[in-house]
């Protein structure tokens, strides 16, 4: 009988988005589950995830957690999968949740499936889907321990919807402090700050390459601003310092799915197709006619994007 | 400081859009191996870390590489002793016995004995992308972690400041020494990485540096030993197993339009995107 823990992401005292990826994993193999919310300010926020059909919210709220460290939360999200009995372990696989989910595996020995795309139901068994060779093909894999982790590709898993009810919500404790945790010292978060959704939430993305050069706000924050859009950019484009690194969208960056991803000056370079291949209608502006983003691109425009974009953007702005 | 970094070779990432699956296995015959990118910038941060910039034939520490594979892998550690690595290591080990978690494991036993104050690895290997060794060994070993690091800076023997990149920023983490860092791609950017030894000023080329010829020829007589992994790990069994692959599908052509005007129709009536 298996049972799945979700592990909740906090940011800023709420549940991530993010989170609900992984909520959508667990429904999916149609198991019980629970959801481990854990993190300084936690108890407030488990009431966000109770209308999702968990058999129950579990509770860690204390201030050694205040910080994403991964061996502060590791030993506590073992410890309650231990004594909860749960033979899953479910993250979304966002940077905390790829930092923290080996950590958790070793502890409990369990075998880990990162970065999933699918999941496979088979006769008890779960069989994983997940991209290798930068998306280039799926892998079918299956963890022969009895204990398992996994992380799941926010990208693949359309956010889970309330389902209603409230499921109960109980208290855990902090498990034992992991002597590796005291030989980390959390310094300081430097977080981007933006009006703009986040990549992985977002439903529009607008993305510049290196062709932008230090055009790179001027010319895209217009279109992006109309649209509601996040701001991505291609490796290249990071590279250079045009746009800051938590911008990239790739293979090594975020990758993301939303219903409209716009290529500017963008090439199409192998790990940036791996990062927005699965995007729903793609729109491509570039000056090159044999650039590699044409051939995944639903609209290509071959013009020079200093004229383009603004012009998108006075037509747009004409309703 | 000595420093413990793993290599693992891997089929041409610049063309993995070539791949191809042959009954449910994975082929990709006729894609040269190279070293994981990653890897190379963990190898190019281990040299920043054991020299003062301005003068980097002094070496002021100790870089062994790590590879697990047959014998031709051993091309990858070569290519490694020639950018400057010190020592190298092979543990004899063909693709299908190893995962990312014996993998680990095997490194825990090398670390316990080699004794290195820092394992430096790559945050992901480019052709699993599963992202996991360095966290696991961490893990087995009971260190601290920085992973997906964008600079590292050396502030005395016993710590390092590690800036890592994240969702949506950087968290800045202090790690006590020995810990396990993996890297991320700004970190062979010319100011990503300051030992002790090298002067705030300095900046390094972008990008990892090459091998001379001279060092090339010399890297042949650098040490080289080779382990066993059953010597290493004992109980060597997989814990995931790869069952098939398929290709993903295939996005359908899409169309140029000619203007601006013609596109924004399309989103609008077409795609319904707007």
């Amino acid at each position: 009988m298996s049972n799945i823990l979700v592990i909740a992401e906090l940011h800023d005292g709420h549940v991530r988005k993010s989170t609900h990826s992984a909520i959508t994993f667990a429904k999916q193999t149609a198991l019980p589950f629970s959801i481990l919310v854990l993190g300084q300010g936690a108890k407030a926020a488990a009431a966000e995830v109770t209308g999702y059909g968990a058999a129950k919210v579990i509770v860690v709220d204390d201030a050694y957690l205040a910080n994403q460290v991964a061996e502060r939360f590791a030993p506590t999200i073992a410890d309650v999968a231990k004594k909860g009995g749960f033979d899953i372990v479910a993250v979304t696989a966002s940077s905390f949740g790829k930092d923290v989910a080996p950590r958790v595996a070793a502890k409990l020995g369990a075998g880990y499936a990162p970065d999933i795309r699918g999941v496979k139901a088979d006769g008890g068994k779960l069989t994983y889907q997940r991209p290798v060779f930068a998306g280039n093909a799926f892998a079918t894999v299956e963890l022969v321990t009895p204990v398992q982790v996994v992380s799941v590709r926010q990208s693949e898993f359309t956010a889970a919807e309330q389902s209603g009810g409230a499921s109960p919500v109980e208290d855990a404790a902090l498990a034992a402090k992991d002597p590796a945790a005291d030989r980390v010292e959390f310094v300081a978060l430097g977080e981007a700050k933006s009006e703009r959704p986040d990549l992985g939430e977002a439903k529009v993305i607008v993305s510049g390459g290196r062709a932008l050069k230090e055009k790179f706000a001027e010319v895209l924050d217009p279109l992006a601003g109309l649209l509601g859009a996040a701001v991505g950019a291609s490796r290249a484009a990071c590279d250079a310092g045009y746009a800051p690194a938590e911008l990239q969208v790739g293979q090594t960056g975020r990758v993301v799915a939303p219903k409209l991803y716009f290529a500017i000056g963008i090439s199409g370079a192998i790990q940036h197709l791996a990062g927005m291949k699965g995007s729903k209608t793609i729109v491509a502006i570039n000056k090159d006619p044999d650039a590699p983003i044409f051939q995944v691109a639903d609209y290509g425009l071959v013009a020079d994007l200093f004229t383009a974009v603004p012009e998108l953007v006075t037509e747009l702005k004409k309703g | 400081m000595k420093i413990l970094v793993p290599l693992k070779r891997v089929a041409d990432p610049d063309n993995a859009n070539k791949v191809k699956v042959n009954a449910g296995k994975l082929e990709t015959t006729g894609l040269e191996w190279k070293p994981n990118p990653f890897d190379e910038y963990a190898v190019e941060t281990a040299l920043r870390l054991t020299e003062n910039g301005a003068n980097p034939k002094a070496r002021v520490g100790e870089v062994v590489v790590v590879t697990f594979g047959p014998k031709e892998t051993e091309t990858t550690l070569r290519g490694s002793l020639a950018t400057g690595a010190d020592r190298a290591i092979r543990v004899d080990a063909t693709d299908d016995q190893l995962d990312g978690d014996i993998v680990a494991r095997a490194l825990k036993a090398i670390a316990e004995k080699e004794k290195p104050d820092l394992i430096l690895c790559g945050k992901q290997a480019v052709d699993g992308d599963s992202n996991q060794v360095g966290q696991l060994v961490a893990e087995y070993l009971g260190w601290p972690q920085a992973t997906f690091a964008g600079s590292i800076t050396s502030e005395d023997d016993k710590s390092l400041l590690v800036v890592r990149e994240v969702d949506g920023g950087t968290i800045s983490l202090r790690v006590t020494l020995p810990a396990v860092i993996t890297v991320d791609l700004r970190i062979v950017a010319p100011k990503s990485v300051k030992s002790k030894h090298t002067a705030d000023s300095h900046a390094y080329p972008d990008g990892v540096r090459f091998a001379a010829l001279m060092a090339i020829m010399a890297a042949k007589k650098k040490p080289l030993v080779e382990m066993k992994l059953a010597d290493l790990v004992s109980d060597a069994a997989a814990k995931i197993k790869y069952t098939g692959f398929e290709l993903p599908p295939a996005r359908k052509a899409g169309i140029k339009v000619k203007t601006v005007a013609e596109l924004v129709q399309k989103l609008k009536s077409e795609a319904k995107a707007l």
